[in-house]
């Protein structure tokens, strides 16, 4: 396990506050990430970003749209990343903001891993958030991908050892 | 403002709400944005199995990002129910096509009906596409330790290393799929 899977594990815990309200606290911040999903999730819907033939599109060069979303979050991603360093904000909750790194490991784990999810991506036409927001559309037919996705996860979980990273 | 709600949202408008995700899970709790951690928490609330990867405290741990998976489902409720566009999607004439000589024509769906559906589950391609196809997001997603939100979006976003290299794999992966695998499936 990597220091940024550990943290994961064990967030920080809230300074000088009663365990009660700190319940109180999660719950809201819980629904605080409901909410976030369902604003995603209707961007993701509204962007047809989850249409199995945008993805085709993308894959085939014959559109800019998905690349145009993609390009465009990941400017808007990198200037409020800028602004929460340069700024030094905080959290609602009035911690440090910490952005950990994603693992490079040896590089096998994110060239292979990334491929495999790739072949996945072009065959459903739809990454992780976009079943979700599928789902939610009403193509029920979505929930065989899902499960089959969370069984990819469970053997992933259970070979892991024997894997390169 | 009603009509433009309901109409397709353009790359400029979408693009930087999605970004937006990024600093608004960090302001919230500290979280990045990233979905795919959803199948490990789901993994390790229902079946972990004897694996250490899904040996930790769940609730304490991915409540917040199962979440985030769940709002994304309710979303697509509300863009489908109240800012459902009538209008099939405007597919390019020239992918139109290309899944033409595939022998996909029916545009009218988020989906090809002809493939994702229930029947479709018992033929070749239909299990290739969904169980295959999912499979394989999950497993890649894991191991890679990201998909597109969290690699794609704020990895590339926060200029980090694995993440470029794990979106060229996606790259990569997505051409075989749809320029070799597809026509040999179809």
């Amino acid at each position: 396990m990597t220091s940024h899977e550990l943290a994961e594990v064990n967030p920080p815990p809230l300074q000088g506050q009663a365990a009660e309200t700190a319940e109180e606290v999660g719950e809201l911040s819980w629904w605080a990430h409901v909410l976030v999903g369902t604003l995603f999730g209707i961007v993701a819907t509204k962007s047809e970003i989850i249409s199995w033939f945008r993805i085709q599109e993308m894959f085939r060069f014959q559109s800019f749209h998905m690349y145009g979303v993609i390009g465009a979050a990941v400017a808007v991603g990198a200037l409020s990343l800028f602004l929460i360093r340069r700024t030094r904000l905080r959290t609602v909750r009035g911690q440090d903001v910490s952005i950990p790194p994603k693992d490079l490991g040896t590089g096998a784990r994110v060239a292979v891993g990334g491929g495999m999810f790739g072949l996945g991506w072009g065959l459903t036409g739809a990454c992780p958030g976009p079943i979700y927001a599928l789902l939610g559309n009403g193509v029920f037919i979505m929930i065989v991908v899902l499960a089959s996705a969370v069984a990819g996860a469970w053997v992933y979980g259970h070979l892991r050892e024997r894997l390169p990273h | 403002m009603m009509e433009l709600l309901l109409q397709p949202w353009p790359w400029y408008v979408a693009g930087p709400l999605i970004g937006l995700m990024v600093p608004a899970l960090l302001l919230l709790d500290n979280r990045t944005f990233g979905i795919s951690s959803s199948y490990q928490h789901i993994c390790a609330a229902i079946v972990p199995g004897r694996s250490s990867y899904f040996a930790y405290d769940w609730k304490k741990t991915g409540k917040w990002n199962l979440g985030l998976a769940l709002g994304t489902l309710l979303g697509g409720v509300v863009a489908g129910t109240l800012l459902a566009d009538p209008e099939p999607i405007a597919i390019s004439a020239a992918t139109q096509a290309d899944l033409a000589t595939l022998g996909l024509t029916d545009l009218s769906g988020f989906v090809p009906r002809e493939v994702f559906n229930w029947v479709a589950l018992a033929s070749g391609p239909g299990l290739i596409l969904m169980i295959g196809g999912g499979f394989l997001v999950g497993f890649g997603a894991r191991y890679a330790g990201g998909c597109t939100s969290g690699h794609a979006i704020f990895g590339l976003a926060d200029a980090q290393l694995p993440s470029l290299i794990a979106v060229i794999g996606f790259f990569v992966g997505g051409l075989i799929s749809t320029w070799v695998l597809l026509p040999l499936i179809f």
